[in-house]
């Protein structure tokens, strides 16, 4: 029923211009997998590929096991989700989601019958006889949901699906999608620019820049232990502090810097690379005194009380910006803007990492 | 007319208003109510008008009747005026035209709005565009001479080996309609491209991801979508082709005679202008009635044509 896909080398280019680089990976049946990556990354030009909308200039994709070269996507077991739905305007939405079914000779009786249980399945009842324009922006979601199960496809492409909903609406079907595909064991996967999705749905994610995989591993891993500079930005915010790697050991390092000498993690991806190191604001904490180590003067530039955390803008003797996210304990007292302090942070929760997976690669 | 106003002032944007409405209510609807008015009118000489015989009447259009011809209609004879018989034919023939620039137009409109790519597609319009420098005199002579027994369609035919003897093109309607097809075709194809450009894209490879083939892609998507340009591109060669007077007159042949001849023969060679206005407007009054038949059948509103 559902399938995996390989992803085998796959490179794709317009003109002279390389939308897809070299990507290569393996999602396995019934995952929920992610693209992440910023506007105009490639992501949907991957989607496109493995639905068969866009051929790829090199490598193969194989989709449960099958090399897809040459099929059409309508001989695909793959159903698409456009950024715009595509729904059809001109039919009720019982059509829309048993458009499929039609397209297979299946009598109108049994796809009127089918469309309602689709329609049921992603909370819509009573709506098989509307016109598109009719429905909210999220319930027109839906039925793009339903009619792409309607054909019972082995893979389920999104690109971006929530990207035209409001916040609310949106954190709600993400619960909703991560549901009905673990109630219908597709594989999914899932195309966004905005991290928290891809973190809070996927199994996996594999985040994107410039057409490149940058790395693929579970959301708990591309935050914590991002491999470069890029997913360390991308995903969630860093304090960046330029310098050089002085001596390491045992994944440890000393970080000349030009505000002293920090200790941070050297991952072994970092080992032998130009490097920066980067730490999470909510790593680092606010002292009066200095500590032993891992200790910044800074002198406090702006104080945001944001109700569960506090956030502290700041700048270091030689004029870097500094963040940092205090979580707000209810009993200590907001530091004043303007006030002298120090900076700090376990070495364990600073990475030495190079920009980006490919230099050097 | 607020924008005309801001950027002409007060005497400018009055004269063009003015000016809109002379040639309206002066140049349109009044010579056009005044044919209306004298298709009720015998045709009398000049000394009687406004006499005790010049009274309204339906007898000119009563002329249509009269001089009963034979006419077969799926294998059977019946007798029917001769000028109604043209009357028929010039409608169905008009129909006929209307339908080939339609499964001219559709492909090709739908290559120009869909597959063809931003580069190739200037060159390809002003391709479209340039037999339009050439007058529809000229254009309608070219056809007459492709179409002469000797002539290239013939020759080109005969090279080919797809026929052996050459075929009378100019006999019966078949050159009127070819020729009307060739004026007409653009009609046709440009609101049917701007209904395809405006379809989203994504529409097409949507019915196409859920496995649909190219014709009920067609048929399920872009059909329906295309509906109101077809409309509105039906309506004008219908029109068009059945109120032509000089593609007829250019090349018709002596068995495919067009019923505005029939009117041009009454108001020029027999002076009845009274008895020509009427057939007119019973020209004008079945071409509508027959376009509104037409967007009953195919669930067209007029709104829909508007746009
Ligand atoms: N058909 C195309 N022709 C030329 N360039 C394209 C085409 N499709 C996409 N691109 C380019 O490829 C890059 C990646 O596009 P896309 O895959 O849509 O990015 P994303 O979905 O991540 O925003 C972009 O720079 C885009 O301009
Ligand atoms: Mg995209």
């Amino acid at each position: 029923m559902s399938a995996g896909i390989e992803l085998d080398n796959v490179c794709c280019d317009f003109g002279s211009f390389r939308a897809v680089d070299h990507v290569n990976v393996n999602i396995q049946p019934g995952e929920f997998f992610s693209f992440l990556g910023p506007s105009g990354c490639g992501k949907t030009t991957i989607l496109r590929m493995i639905s068969g909308f866009t051929d790829p200039t090199e490598g193969v994709i194989r989709i449960g096991g099958t090399d897809v070269r040459g099929q059409r996507p309508n001989q695909r077991p793959t159903a698409l989700i456009f950024q715009n739905l595509a729904l059809f305007p001109l039919m009720p939405i019982w059509e829309n989601i048993a458009f499929g079914l039609e397209v297979r000779g299946v009598d109108k009786a049994k796809r009127r019958k089918r469309a309602e249980e689709l329609l049921a399945l992603v909370d819509l009842h009573d709506s098989a006889d509307k016109m598109v324009s009719q429905l909210s922006g999220g319930q027109k979601q839906r039925v793009a949901i339903a009619r792409a199960l309607a054909v019972e496809p082995a893979v389920m492409l999104l690109d971006e699906p929530l990207s035209a909903l409001d916040l609310k609406l949106r954190q709600h079907m993400r619960a909703e999608l991560r549901a009905i595909q673990k109630r219908t064991g597709v594989t999914f996967i899932y195309i966004t620019h905005d991290q928290g999705e891809a973190l809070a749905m996927s199994d996996r994610v594999g985040v994107m820049s410039q057409g490149r995989l940058q790395q693929v591993a579970n959301p708990r891993d591309i935050y914590n232990n991002p491999v470069n500079g890029f997913v360390a930005s991308f995903v969630g915010e860093n304090n960046i502090l330029k310098g050089n790697v002085q001596a390491a050991a045992d994944g440890m390092a000393g970080f000349e810097t030009a505000i002293g000498t920090f200790k941070a993690r050297l991952p072994e991806t970092s080992a032998g690379k130009a490097v920066k190191l980067y730490v999470r604001p909510e790593h680092v904490a606010l002292t009066n005194a200095a500590g032993a180590e891992n200790s910044v003067p800074v002198t406090l530039t702006e104080v945001a009380f944001e109700g569960n955390f506090i956030t502290v803008h700041a700048v270091t003797e030689n004029g870097t910006d500094m963040i940092a996210e205090l979580r707000n304990d209810g009993a200590g007292s907001v530091p004043a803007s303007g006030s002298k302090m120090h900076m700090t942070f376990d070495a364990r929760n600073a990475s030495l990492l190079p920009d980006s997976t490919t230099t050097g690669a | 007319m607020h924008d005309l106003y801001r950027r002409y002032g007060k005497g400018l944007t009055y004269t063009f208003i003015g000016l809109t409405f002379f040639w309206l209510i002066v140049l349109v609807v009044l010579p056009d109510f005044k044919l209306l008015e004298a298709s009720f009118r015998p045709y009398l000489p000049v000394a009687d008008i406004g006499g005790p015989k010049d009274v309204y009447s339906l007898g000119n259009y009563a002329q249509i009747f009269g001089n009963e011809v034979p006419f077969s209609i799926f294998g059977i004879e019946v007798m029917i005026a001769a000028r109604i018989k043209v009357f028929i034919l010039t409608i169905f023939y008009s129909g006929v035209v209307t339908l080939i620039t339609f499964l001219l137009a559709y492909p090709l409109s739908f290559y120009l709005a869909k597959v063809a790519s931003g580069k190739t597609l200037p060159t390809l319009f002003l391709l479209l565009f340039v037999p339009l420098w050439v007058s529809e005199v000229l254009r309608s002579f070219a056809w007459y001479i492709i179409l002469t027994l000797k002539g290239p369609l013939n020759a080109l035919l005969m090279t080919l080996g797809l026929i052996s003897k050459e075929i009378r093109w100019i006999d019966g309607y078949s050159p009127v309609v070819i020729t009307l097809v060739y004026a007409y075709v653009l009609f046709m194809l440009f609101p049917l491209y701007n209904a395809m450009q405006s379809l989203d894209s994504n529409q097409i490879e949507a019915a196409e991801d859920l496995g649909s083939p190219w014709w009920r892609t067609h048929l399920r998507v872009i059909l329906p979508h295309a509906k109101p340009g077809i409309a509105s591109g039906a309506v004008m060669v219908f029109m068009l082709s059945a109120g032509s007077l000089l593609v007829p007159a250019i090349i018709n042949s002596t068995t495919g005679n067009w019923f505005t001849q029939t009117i041009q023969g009454i108001m020029l060679e027999g002076q009845d202008w009274n008895a020509g206005a009427a057939f007119a407007f019973m020209l004008l009054l079945f071409c509508t009635l027959a376009v509104s038949v037409a967007m009953r059948v195919f669930r067209v509103k007029l709104s829909d044509i508007a746009k």
